[in-house]
């Protein structure tokens, strides 16, 4: 058995629905679900295999160009499509239930097969190039699927925001591949390590930071880093389960990942590696604070998926990839599980997503409260949870690394203790506060099955074997008590203010603007893409039509309108057009006969 | 008479029965797939023969004069094939995308197949007489059209088209004159490629570089070089569908064909001098500042030939890097925007006609009304911003990575272009996914609302996807057509890279 069938499996699917069962959604659902299983069947069948294969020359240009479609079958590999297969099969499984009444779910769920093909060819890519090629694709399934309702105006610009922000970051991210490819004459990773191994010939050590760091603003992008952030919270216009997928536990990754695997560039140049840091720190920073004041149940969570992706990106800088692989692993199921509960909560709730429009689900809902109430555990790291393992490792390092992006992460800890404390009480705790909400049932077994599985991962996931069976990276670092201490004080003082401050609120006690209005951020961004950028189209459009249309060129076809009117004498009537071709009949006549006898 | 010859002959004979009242649909799309198969046939062909000393097959040469040499020479190598095959598929799409009960249906249907034989003329000769007289005569019928078939303001449009590309032809017969009188051998003048080939690089610089700026100038006003942009606008919006699609499609691809073909190789010098910074600023303005143009338009058919002029841009990349990383991706780009922008003028034809408006102010939600249409658009409009798996990514990122190849280590005026070029991908998502919010996304718009497309789009559309998607997935079936080793493009052969980098290097220190 080969990878390249992990690629095959859902582009078959994707080739099957759009040009065969496009017509029933039902069997379209059928397909879906069974390439996804298939492909987490052979990710655990290939589990203890290591190989790199070149499935097929995309560019050969003799040997001054080659781009393959290469995979490289490695732990790293291994370990992520485990993550993105596992998650994806129970998010398939949990969007049968969820999709069920959708009109449109052929379409759902073909483009979720399209979206785990080009998240399957990230993973795999032996090469830039490629990994480039794929890495747009999860951008166009996001854009896609953010725009499942594209009727609602919101969603329609989500999904825009979506594709452009990240086509930012690709901006940065493409430099960076030509960079290192006009160093290096190769865009294969084993061929960017030699050369580096080698003594990067060539490249002076700024060069190697702007490539390094050109290469970041692809991660900043896909993995939604300040101050390209902005897409994922309005991601969260797609249908929940793809929320889920896409924007917590895999596409959003997709930026770690591919600095994990560029690794060897970034311990190359210190500068960058200190820049990543504290984009990351910032990050993690930023959104926890953003998400205390966010009342809608998925803008918490992708506000508390963003700060958690800047606590790995926070430590790739730090120069631990296997830390923030670990983070990515554990954060994978139980953010997943807590995207899924919001699904399940929100579907029983008749899509309602204000929190304080909840309440009261605890009793209404044993089982979803029950996963819920493991994931956010995992999440504020609770001791012993898979989090709680993850969560260590990085304060660990970051101790050692840089103490002032220690004490920013751990102030992050006690914002997200606190966020997701007041999540948790004031969705389920209390008194129904909307007749939805008192009315809201458990959900089917083909909902809650999913849950489960999730929560028990997010509880064993950190211990070593588990790790080390499912192929985790595992971070290289030995128990801290300190850390200890300073995490479990910073959770639950975190978990005890926010469970004292909204038990039985049934508003928000104290809105802070800036926090709920997240900084600004798109307000400013809304302004300078309609002043900056379209008043600066506008200004161009006119000054194009005024000089270079109007005088430059303007004037010589007033010239030549004056011989035109010659002609319209001789020619008369509507057979003006005949002109044109006389006109241009002659001059062809003049340049031969003239210029050439 | 050759296989060559026939593909030339028999749209001009078709032409001829339709102005004779042969029944027009029928005939063009007759001729339009006959020629479409032998394009094939010659596709497949070649591939599995070598070509003969200069690169060429089925190359035959007929005198017509003796001094000055002009022939009746013809012949196909890689990059000519690549075009003949965007020209034949264009034309059966374009003559698809036409309705046998259009208005000046005669007038349309024999414009696409003169158009075409003028294009394959052009690509397929190997005199520089014919080559030239060829494109000359194909634009005779794209004016023709647009002053008689077109809509809206077309009497201006087809003015300002007219003065411009006569200019622009003008200027171009001066450079191709002086490329011929300074580069014929011994021999006496000649008109032929092969021979000027071989004499072309012993050029001195200062002459290179003068040569070299009337040719781009002269076939970048056809191919709208920034600042000789603004006929495209006003001529494609007023065009009658099938000829904006040839026209923009496969018409406007002589004038990079010419490059590729002519200065690249001849004029290798040319790549360190005055004449390529020039051009290096030009297509910036393609890119940056006709692209921000595109995104101030508000209607679908104005913007469509904003977006295909700021793709030039990326084209002229491939021929500025004068290396083979860089024609190659500037070959593929052709026929990749050729068949893409094909693709949105038809489908913006047809929703001109059925719905009536192209405005984006009118229009909205149309993905809920007509489902299979907006998906086909979607893919055209994803094809056209470069999007991984179709023709238009695999020719830019080959321009791009032509752009830093072997640029050691040392950001020159080139990589500085192309950072910014890189830009122009953001440009691209932004107005492309703007148009499509506004036309098939949000709340069914009045405009949109009773209207339903009509049939005859699918066909053409499926045929012109599927050959974005064939070579966006498998470029290596044009590539291996093509010179894949530096010193088959003499621009960047030994001569550049043991004499020019040289004093390439030495002239960016004398700059700073």
């Amino acid at each position: 058995m080969s990878p390249a069938l992990l690629l095959l499996l859902p582009l078959l699917s994707v080739v099957v629905i759009f040009f065969g069962t496009k017509w029933s959604g039902t069997l379209s659902a059928l397909v879906s679900v069974a390439s996804v299983a298939g492909s987490l069947g052979v990710t655990l069948a290939l589990f203890s295999t290591d190989s790199s294969m070149v499935a097929m020359n995309w560019i050969a240009l003799g040997d001054v160009l080659q781009v393959d479609i290469g995979l490289r079958w490695d732990r790293l590999a291994r370990g992520m499509m485990f993550v993105v297969t596992l998650v994806g099969t129970l998010v398939h499984v949990f969007s049968l239930a969820y999709m069920r009444e959708d009109e449109a779910k052929a379409r759902y769920f073909g483009c979720l097969s399209l979206f785990m093909f080009s998240m399957t060819g990230i993973v795999l890519a032996d090469n830039l190039v490629m990994m480039f090629i794929f890495w747009e694709l999860v951008g166009v399934s996001s854009y896609l699927l953010i725009g499942h309702w594209f009727t609602k105006a919101s969603a329609a610009d989500a999904a825009k925001k979506a594709f452009i922000t990240n086509r930012i970051g690709d901006f940065g991210f493409l430099i960076g591949i030509l960079m290192l490819f006009g160093l290096t004459g190769t865009v294969s990773f084993t061929g960017l390590e030699n050369w580096l191994a080698g003594g990067h010939a060539g490249a002076s050590a700024g060069l190697l930071t702007a490539a390094a760091l050109c290469l970041f603003c692809g991660a900043v992008g896909k993995s939604a880093q300040a101050p390209l952030h902005v897409w994922l919270p309005d991601a969260m216009e797609g249908p929940t389960p793809v929320s889920a997928l896409i924007h917590a536990a895999t596409m959003v990754a997709a930026g770690v990942f591919m600095l994990v695997r560029v690794g060897f560039l970034i311990e190359a140049s210190e500068t960058a590696g200190l820049v990543i840091a504290w984009v990351g720190g910032f990050t993690a920073l930023l959104a926890a604070l953003m998400a205390t004041q966010q009342d809608d149940i998925k803008k918490i969570l992708a506000y508390s998926t963003l700060s958690q992706l800047g606590y790995m990106v926070m430590v790739v800088g730090l120069g631990s990839g296997e830390a923030a692989m670990f983070h990515l692993y554990t954060h994978a199921f139980f953010k997943a599980l807590l995207f899924l509960g919001a699904g399940a909560i929100i579907y029983a709730c008749h899509h309602e997503q204000n929190i304080w429009k909840m309440g009261g689900l605890k009793t209404r809902m044993p089982i979803t409260f029950a996963a819920f109430g493991i994931g956010t555990l995992a999440l504020i790291a609770f001791p012993f949870t898979s989090g709680f393992f993850s969560k260590e490792a990085i304060l660990d390092i970051a101790l050692h690394e840089n103490k002032l992006l220690f004490l920013i992460a751990a102030g992050v800890a006690f914002l997200t203790a606190f966020y997701m404390s007041r999540l948790l009480v004031v969705t389920f705790l209390g008194a129904p506060r909307s007749e939805h909400a008192g009315h809201a049932k458990e959900v089917s077994v083909i909902m809650f099955v999913p849950l489960l599985i999730l929560a028990f991962l997010s509880v064993v996931a950190g211990y070593k074997p588990v790790a080390e069976l499912l192929q985790a990276q595992l971070p290289d670092v030995h128990w801290n008590w300190f850390v200890f201490f300073v995490s479990l004080a910073t959770m639950l003082a975190g978990a005890g203010l926010g469970f004292l401050r909204y038990l039985d609120k049934r508003s928000e006690p104290k809105v802070i603007p800036v926090l709920a209005n997240k900084f600004y951020f798109d307000e400013a961004y809304g302004w300078a893409v309609r002043n900056l950028q379209d008043g600066l189209a506008w200004v161009v459009r006119g000054l194009d039509a005024l000089f270079i249309d109007g005088l430059a060129v303007g004037g010589i076809t007033r010239l030549t309108e004056g011989v035109g009117c010659l002609f319209r004498r001789v020619i008369t009537g509507n057979l003006q057009a005949y002109s044109y071709l006389f006109g241009v009949g002659v001059f062809v006549l003049i340049y031969f006969t003239v210029f050439l006898r | 008479m050759g296989i060559l010859d026939i593909l030339i002959i028999l749209p001009v004979l078709a032409a001829a029965l339709i102005g004779f009242g042969a029944p027009a649909r029928v005939t063009a799309l007759a001729t339009a797939g006959v020629n479409f198969l032998a394009s094939l046939y010659l596709f497949f062909w070649c591939r599995g023969q070598v070509a003969d000393s200069a690169g060429y097959f089925f190359r035959t040469s007929t005198p017509i004069a003796e001094n000055p040499g002009i022939n009746w020479a013809l012949g196909v190598d890689g990059m000519a094939l690549v075009l003949v095959l965007l020209t034949t598929v264009v034309t059966l799409a374009a003559t698809l995308f036409t309705k046998g009960d259009a208005k000046h249906a005669r007038l349309l249907f024999s414009s696409i197949l003169l158009i075409a034989a003028g294009a394959l003329g052009a690509f397929l000769s190997t005199d520089i007489f014919f080559f030239y007289a060829f494109h000359e005569l194909a634009l005779v019928p794209t004016f023709l059209g647009i002053g008689i078939a077109g809509h809206g303001d077309r009497k201006a449009a087809a003015w300002k088209i007219t003065v411009y590309l006569g200019v622009g032809s003008m200027v171009l017969l001066i450079g191709l004159l002086g490329l011929v009188l300074h580069a014929s051998g011994a021999g006496g003048v000649t008109f032929d490629m092969v021979e000027l080939m071989a004499h072309g690089a012993t050029l001195g610089g200062a002459t290179q570089n003068w040569i070299f700026a009337g040719l781009f100038i002269g076939f970048g006003i056809l191919v709208s070089l920034f600042p000789f942009h603004s006929w495209a606008a006003p001529a494609y919006a007023s065009a009658p569908t099938p000829i904006a699609m040839m026209h923009a499609g496969v018409l406007k691809k002589f004038g990079l064909y010419g490059l590729l073909r002519l200065a690249v190789p001849l004029l290798p010098q040319a790549s360190q001098g005055w004449a390529i910074n020039l051009l290096l600023l030009l297509l910036l303005g393609n890119i940056l500042w006709v692209g921000l143009i595109t995104i101030a338009e508000r209607s679908l058919d104005t913007m469509l030939a904003n977006s295909s002029v700021m793709h030039m841009g990326y084209i002229f990349l491939g021929v500025a890097c004068f290396n083979v990383v860089g024609s190659s991706g500037a070959v593929l780009l052709m026929f990749a925007h050729g068949i893409s922008i094909a693709l949105l003028f038809g489908l913006c034809g047809k929703l001109r006609d059925d719905v009536g408006t192209v405005r984006f102010d009118m229009l909205g939600g149309l993905g809920s009304v007509a489902p299979g249409f907006a998906f086909v658009f979607g893919l055209g409009a994803f094809a056209s911003i470069g999007l991984p798996g179709f023709a238009n990514f695999a020719g830019e990122v080959m321009v791009f990575l032509g752009s830093f190849k072997d640029f050691g280590g040392e950001i020159g005026r080139l990589q500085v272009t192309a950072m910014l070029a890189v830009w122009g991908i953001v440009i691209s998502a932004v107005y492309a996914l703007r148009a499509y919010r506004n036309i098939f996304q949000g709340e069914v718009s009045a405009a949109s609302d009773s209207r339903v497309i009509t049939k005859g789009w699918r066909f053409p559309s499926y045929l012109l996807i599927a050959a974005l998607l064939i070579i966006g997935c498998f470029p290596n079936l044009f590539l291996n057509l093509l010179p894949s080793t530096d010193s088959a493009v003499p621009g960047s052969a030994a001569t550049a890279s043991q004499t020019s980098d040289h004093h390439g290097h030495d002239h960016d220190h004398d700059g700073h």
